[in-house]
This record gives structure tokens, C-alpha cells and sequence, in this order.
């Protein structure tokens, strides 16, 4: 049967093409095998994969590590924490209070809460305040925000090293599979190719300055405005330098007093802010010029104090255009609505302030364009920068951290590859629609309150005391700031 | 998906229907003529009639189903298994929705032994498992899982992708060879059985259904996702998908390899399963996601369990034939 033999003819041409090819996958396959193994040995063991690898020990970094290590799908991942600088224990809390303090929202009140941290912090020293007052320099206009009975907590003024000295302790009870390296500095990182063929490793690879190479399947940058795991991964940054530097020092009050509201005010060199500490003491974060920062470092004790009072007390910028505007204004909106409206209180004045307590930094703003690469995530100030104005710096970092984590516990739950782009993408998404429209929010309010020519003024005179008038509109903002 | 048309080989069956087809029609390149009058109805006709002439060339050499057009064709694929945006997306896209299916299910019958690794302690087969698509995400769950595929590039391509993590190379074992091979050694030895994607590339589903049965323990689970044969399959699944918008390439499915959930649910029970969930899952292009629906009229997902007690085999398909081709078809399905 000649049709037979053909065919026969014809697959055996067929099967040899196929062992041809088959021979060549073969090699290339072999020398990726050889050249894997070849990196395997000379690197590292097995023992140095970890699934995730948080590189940072801020607030954020290691709100993190314990926001991972505290969930019930990641329970057999192995994730490790590299921290610069030293390991931040506080067995008591020091008498003098730090001058870097943050506002905590109820949204990330939540989230330390749910960490185990909360408790601990509320131990050592915590400030919970019921009202914020913000008031313009060049006329009457104010605003206040305090929930409805003045009871309740709006938010809690933390100092940045309880905050991680309290997460450092969590992460302490998670060290089976939660490691953390201190003192420890990373100076290069590799990335992976985003599908690999035989030759190349498909991990990131973190080169450390004791030479030791780690490879991890997520590698998550945490590690602050100057993110160097953004800068090598190449992420475009929008970010400009605000001409302006905070000033920050403890202030101790003349007299004690409820201290429960947060004061600030916006002057043309812009906004001065006063945050409740306890009964006698408060925090202090002046945004001003360069010029004025370094001239207010230098001042005596007694001078410097006279300017912080003048700064919340005096009226010298009112003009009297601005001054008629905004009271025919504001009888006409009481006329509309004749219960709202609040009388301007003023702040407590300060007496003295902590020893050596006056610092510097200069402020900015920033948001990288991508918050993910494969394999690679952006959380905290790495990913967004923001003036302080607001009080919402940690707040978004926080709530990176919980979206974060529920997202990866979905994908382990899921059986993925944890640095597999499609759940980090969800992740960008989610907290860029959440995290740009607030910077965009406090960017304006800085650049709106950063003049005294009368036209702004008059705006923003007659913007703030008709939002003053509108409680929905300010528990929208309460509710949108508290997230 | 299409390296699972040559799950003809697998089953080495098709041999003897191709044989026959061929020798009535001449070999034309256009493979599609061909496959489509290969449909295991039409192979199952012919091979009653000639049965009793070729009854010696049963077991014809495999070898002679291998289309080296569509060898080379698929050669070229073997290294694309893991380019997410390439030729695979959308079956690695659909492992959001198997995998939490196949999980659920399992854990439903097994209950969560360990939290973190939740299938740990299961041995999983994954028939057709190309380039290790979804053996990988049952493995990090710690399932063992062993896949199996005819195509050795894909295995190949599968053990190195799972090379680098050590997690997976303890957890996830492959072999290039056929389920009837497995059959032989691995009797009742695995908790749960995955054929996804592949039904609609074989030529006798008998024997899958009878090799499953002998390779799954009593009480085991086995999971198909496959393609339903309806008019709306045809439309979105042949002449959408592939000739339009190109979603998979074009020819890797053949309509009438098909089979409605119903049929197949028939076959399953008359080897000793009883079928315990349908679920419809529809792929959206625009996004390139899946998502489970009503409706089974394209793609759906079955789990079936196999029955504690060995039932007698109940031939529906024999009861059109005569009788003494009963018994040799029978024997032969069996062996």
C-alpha cells in the first residue's frame, strides 16, 4: 500500500524535524540550567529567597511587616524588613517630648488597632483632640471642624517614634517568619526580566553593603520621600520643591489648659500650625520661607516666642477692603442660614518651649507616576509626598499599608505569584483615585494661601466662610480626610 | 489549549479512526477537513464497521496522528506558555476563575487542614498541563500536583518555570507522557483530577473518563473546563475568538470536538461519577477577564466526584449497536 509507505515517509521527516527542534530547545534549556545554577551557587543558598522583602523601617515600612505578618494567608511566606538605622526600643517613654509628631486619623487608628499596636501607643502618649480650627491671617474668615457633640475623637496626635517603637514591639511577637534586619543598608537592586527565559533569574536581587545578596519575589519600597528603590527602578516622579521649609519645636503652654483643639492658621508666608500634645504642651509646625526659617532658628528663646504669639494673635495683614467684604458676607449668609457660623476663638498662648527642640526640613511635593513595576511596589511618602498642612503625610502611607496587605492576602489566597502585575495593578489603581485627588486638594490650598493680593483673599475669605456655613460639606471633608 | 490536540496521541485511539478516515478521503493539508470528519461520533462509526476487517491494527503505531505542520506549529508556542501577554493570556486569566473553583470545591470535601497552605496534603493530577499554567497556583497552595502532557517542550518549559522558586520544585512534579501511560502505575492514587481545556481536544473521551476513574481514589474530584456545542460557541468561541479578534490562534479549536455539559455529564455517570456542580464562565475580550455567569452556552466548568462504590458501567452509546460488538468494544475500551 504505497500510500501508506508516503505517509510513513512523510511523519518520519516530520519526527525528525520535531527531535531537531526538540535537541535545540533542549540546549538552550541546558545552558539556562547551567548558567542558573551557576548564579545559584556563586550567590546565594536557597535561604536567601524571600517572598517579600520591605525595604524601610519608618512608620510605614514597619506598619507593613506587621500588617503582613499578622495575616492569615501570609502566615507561611517568609518576609523580612532591612532598616538603615538602629532599632527604636522604648521601654518608657522619655520625659521630653520629640518634635516630630503626626496626625493619625481614625482610618489609621483603625489599621494600628487592628496591628495590636494601638494599645501600646495609647500606653506610652497619645493626644486625642475633638476640634480643628483654621483661620485665615488676612481676614475673619475661619472654619472649624469637630464632630457633632464634641465627644467624640476627630483625630490623635502621635510623636513619630511611639508610633514605630510600638510597631517595632508587634513585630516582635511575629519573629518566626517576620525577620528584621537593622543597622542594615542597601546599596544596589537588580530587576527581574518580566517574562524569563533559561539564562536569567526571575527575582529581584538586593544587593546589601556587607556584600550579602538577597533575592525576593515582591520587593516593597518603603523607604521614604528620596525612595531609592524608585529612583533605580526608574519611575518618573512629579515632584517640585515648595520654597518653603517647616519649623518644628515643642511649645509649653502659659497656663494648662483642655488642650483639645488643633489651631492653625494660614499667614501669607504660609500656614502656622499649633497640635495639642497634652495639657501643657504642644506641638509646633511653622511653614514659612526658607529665608524666615533660618532667621526664626536663630532667634532667642524670648523672640522666638513673641513671634509664634503675634503670628496666631496679631492682625496686621487685615486690610480694610477685605475686612468690609467679609462682614457684609458674612451677615448676608447669616441671613441664609442663621445657626451656623462659630465665634473665632484664639489659641493658648506659649510661655516656653522644650530644650533643644527647634529642627528644620524642607518641604515639597511629590508622586511617582507608577506605584508598581513587576515584581516592585511604592508605599508611603516613596510613592507621594505631601506639604503638611493638611496632616494627612501618614495617613496616606497607612492607608497604602491596608490596601496593600488586603491585596496580597487575596492573591496568596489565590495561589499567585505574589509580585505578578495584575494584583499590584489593582492596588495602583485603588490608591491613586484616592490619594491624588487629596494632594491635589492640599497642593491648591497651599498655593491659594500663599498670597496676600486682595483678589485670592477675597475668594478664599468668601470660600472659607461659606463652607464654614454648610455642615454636610464639612463632614464630607471630615469623612474623606479620616480614611 | 491547542498543544491539548494532541491529546489524540494521548489517548492513542485515534489512530485506528484516522487510519480509517484517511484511507477513505486523501490526506488534504488543510487539517481542518480532516478533524472535522474525525469527530469521535464519526471515528466511533467507522470503527464499528471496519472493526472486524482491522481488528489486528487496533493498536496501530501513534505515531502516525503526528501532523508535522502542526507539530512544528505548536514547537514554536512551547516557549510562549509564560509571555502573559501573549498567545496564553487568556488561560492565564482564567485562573481566577479555576483556581478559586478547584480550591472551594476541594476544600469543601476535604476541609481547611492548614491555614496558609490550604490544599496541603492533596495530590492533584493535572491532565494537559502545558506550560504549568495551573499546576503552579495549585502547588503554592500546597498541593502536590504532578502534570502530565504529551508535548515534551512544554514540560520542559513548565519544570524550568518552576525551577527558580523552591517552593514549587518540592511541591510540583512533571512528566511528558499520556494519561493512558499514567493510568497503568498510578491506580487510585490521586485526591483530585484536572483536565482543564483539554476535553475539547481529545478524540475518545471514554477512555479519559475510564482512565480518570482508575487513576482517582473513591471520593476523589475531577475537574474539566471545556467548551460547550452550541450555535453561540460556534459564533463567539470559533469565528470570534479566532478568526476576529484573534483571542487564540486561529484553528486551535475544532466545533465539532465540542460537547455540551449535558453529554458529558452522561459519559461521567456512566463511569462512575456523579456530577455535583456546572457553573457557565464567560471571557469578556474588552478586559480580558473571565467571569462565572448562568448561562453554560460557551465555556463552563464541571466537578464531578467519583462514586465509593464501583458501579456497573452502563453503556448508553452501545445500545444502538448489535450485540456482539458489545463485548470486543468493551474489552477493548478496558484494556
Amino acid at each position: 500500500y504505497t500510500f501508506t509507505k508516503v505517509k510513513l515517509a512523510v511523519v518520519g521527516i516530520g519526527r525528525q524535524c520535531v527531535a531537531r527542534r526538540t535537541l535545540n530547545a533542549a540546549r538552550a534549556v541546558s545552558r539556562g540550567f547551567a548558567s542558573s545554577e551557576l548564579e545559584e551557587e556563586s550567590s546565594t543558598s536557597e535561604n536567601e529567597l524571600y517572598d517579600i522583602i520591605i525595604s524601610g523601617g519608618g512608620m510605614v515600612g514597619t506598619a507593613m511587616a506587621c500588617s503582613l505578618g499578622l495575616d492569615p494567608n501570609l502566615l507561611e511566606k517568609k518576609i523580612l524588613l532591612l532598616e538603615a538605622g538602629h532599632k527604636k526600643v522604648m521601654d518608657r517613654v522619655p520625659e521630653t517630648y520629640s518634635t516630630r509628631v503626626s496626625s493619625i486619623s481614625p482610618g489609621s487608628a483603625t489599621l494600628l488597632s487592628g496591628l495590636g499596636a494601638w494599645d501600646h501607643i495609647v500606653n506610652m502618649r497619645c493626644k486625642p483632640y475633638n476640634k480643628m480650627q483654621v483661620w485665615d491671617a488676612c481676614s475673619d474668615a475661619l472654619i472649624t471642624f469637630d464632630k457633632e457633640n464634641l465627644q467624640d475623637e476627630m483625630a490623635y496626635i502621635v510623636e513619630n517614634d511611639v508610633i514605630v517603637a510600638s510597631l517595632t514591639k508587634q513585630l516582635q511577637s511575629l519573629s518566626d517568619h517576620v525577620e528584621v534586619q537593622y543597622r542594615t543598608k542597601v546599596v544596589k537592586y537588580t530587576w527581574p526580566r518580566p517574562y524569563h527565559m533559561a539564562e536569567s533569574i526571575p527575582w529581584v536581587q538586593v544587593t546589601l553593603a556587607n556584600g550579602k545578596t538577597l533575592h525576593t519575589k515582591l520587593l516593597i519600597g518603603a523607604d521614604g520621600p528620596n525612595s531609592m528603590v524608585r529612583r533605580e527602578a526608574g519611575i518618573p516622579t512629579v515632584k517640585w520643591n515648595y520654597d518653603q521649609s517647616a519649623v518644628v519645636a515643642v511649645l509649653h503652654l502659659s497656663e494648662p489648659t483642655e488642650n483639645n483643639v488643633a489651631w492653625q492658621r494660614f499667614l501669607p508666608t504660609g500656614p502656622i500650625a499649633m497640635l495639642p500634645l497634652s495639657d501643657t504642651a504642644s506641638s509646633l509646625v511653622w511653614s514659612t520661607s526658607h529665608q524666615h526659617a533660618e532667621e526664626l532658628l536663630q532667634l532667642d528663646e524670648e523672640s522666638f516666642l513673641d513671634a509664634i504669639n503675634s503670628a496666631f494673635w496679631s492682625n496686621e495683614n487685615h486690610s480694610e477692603l477685605v475686612e468690609t467684604a467679609g462682614s457684609v458676607f458674612r451677615t448676608a449668609l447669616s441671613v441664609l442660614m442663621p445657626d451656623s457660623g462659630s465665634a473665632r476663638q484664639l489659641p493658648p498662648s506659649v510661655s516656653g518651649i522644650g530644650p533643644k527642640s527647634r529642627v528644620m526640613f524642607p518641604l515639597g511635593m511629590g508622586h511617582a507616576t507608577e506605584y508598581i513595576r513587576h515584581r516592585v511596589v511604592l508605599i508611603g511618602d516613596a510613592a507621594h509626598r505631601v506639604h503638611p498642612l493638611a496632616g494627612q503625610g501618614a495617613n496616606l502611607g497607612f492607608g497604602d499599608v491596608a490596601f496593600l496587605t488586603q491585596v496580597l492576602s487575596q492573591a496568596a489566597f489565590n495561589g499567585k505569584d505574589l509580585g505578578a502585575m495584575q494584583h499590584l495593578l489593582e492596588y495602583e489603581t485603588e490608591r491613586q483615585r484616592h490619594n491624588l485627588p487629596m494632594m491635589a486638594a492640599i497642593d491648591l490650598m497651599k498655593r491659594l494661601y500663599s498670597t496676600n493680593a486682595a483678589p485670592m483673599v477675597l475668594l478664599r475669605t468668601f470660600g472659607l466662610q461659606a463652607t464654614n456655613m454648610l455642615p454636610p460639606l464639612k463632614e464630607q471633608i471630615m469623612a474623606y480626610a479620616s480614611k | 489549549m491547542f498543544c491539548k490536540k494532541f491529546g489524540r496521541l494521548a489517548f492513542g485511539l485515534l489512530a485506528e479512526s484516522t487510519y480509517r478516515c484517511q484511507s477513505i478521503l486523501k490526506v488534504s493539508s488543510d487539517g481542518r477537513s480532516v478533524r472535522s470528519l474525525c469527530s469521535w461520533t464519526v471515528c466511533l462509526r467507522h470503527r464499528h464497521r471496519n472493526q472486524l476487517l482491522h481488528h489486528t491494527n487496533v493498536r496501530t503505531v501513534s505515531q502516525t496522528t503526528l501532523d508535522p505542520a502542526e507539530v512544528r506549529k505548536f514547537q514554536a508556542m512551547a516557549s510562549k506558555w509564560w509571555d502573559l501577554h501573549g498567545e496564553f493570556a487568556a488561560l492565564h486569566s482564567m485562573n481566577d476563575l479555576r483556581v478559586p473553583f478547584i480550591r472551594d470545591n476541594l476544600l469543601n470535601i476535604h476541609g481547611v487542614r492548614h491555614s496558609g497552605k490550604l490544599l496541603t496534603g492533596l495530590r492533584i493530577l493535572d491532565v494537559g498541563c502545558g506550560g504549568g499554567v495551573l499546576s503552579e497556583p495549585l502547588g503554592r497552595m500546597g498541593a502536590d500536583v504532578f502534570g502530565i502532557d504529551p508535548v515534551e517542550d512544554s514540560v520542559r518549559t513548565a519544570e524550568l518555570h518552576s525551577s527558580y522558586d523552591p517552593d514549587l520544585r518540592e511541591r510540583v512534579r512533571y512528566q511528558a507522557c499520556t494519561l493512558e501511560e499514567l493510568a497503568e502505575d498510578e491506580a487510585e492514587g490521586f485526591d483530585a483530577v484536572v483536565a482543564s481545556e483539554v476535553v475539547e481536544h481529545l478524540a475518545d473521551l471514554d477512555a479519559f473518563a475510564s482512565c480518570c476513574q482508575q487513576v482517582l481514589k473513591p471520593g476523589g474530584s475531577l475537574f474539566i473546563t471545556t467548551i460547550n456545542k452550541t450555535s453561540l460557541s460556534y459564533v463567539l468561541g470559533i469565528v470570534a475568538a479566532e478568526q476576529l479578534l484573534r483571542i487564540v490562534p486561529s484553528g486551535t479549536h475544532d466545533w465539532e470536538k465540542f460537547i455540551s455539559p449535558e453529554d458529558l455529564e452522561r459519559l461521567l455517570e456512566s463511569f462512575g461519577f456523579y456530577v455535583e456542580a456546572i457553573r457557565g464562565m464567560m471571557y469578556n475580550p474588552l478586559t480580558g477577564a473571565w467571569g462565572w455567569q448562568q448561562s453554560t452556552a460557551i465555556n463552563y466548568a464541571l466537578h464531578a466526584i467519583k462514586r465509593k462504590e464501583e458501579p456497573q458501567p452502563d453503556r448508553v452509546w452501545a445500545e444502538s449497536e448489535s450485540e456482539n460488538l458489545d463485548e470486543p468494544h468493551q474489552a477493548r475500551s478496558y484494556s
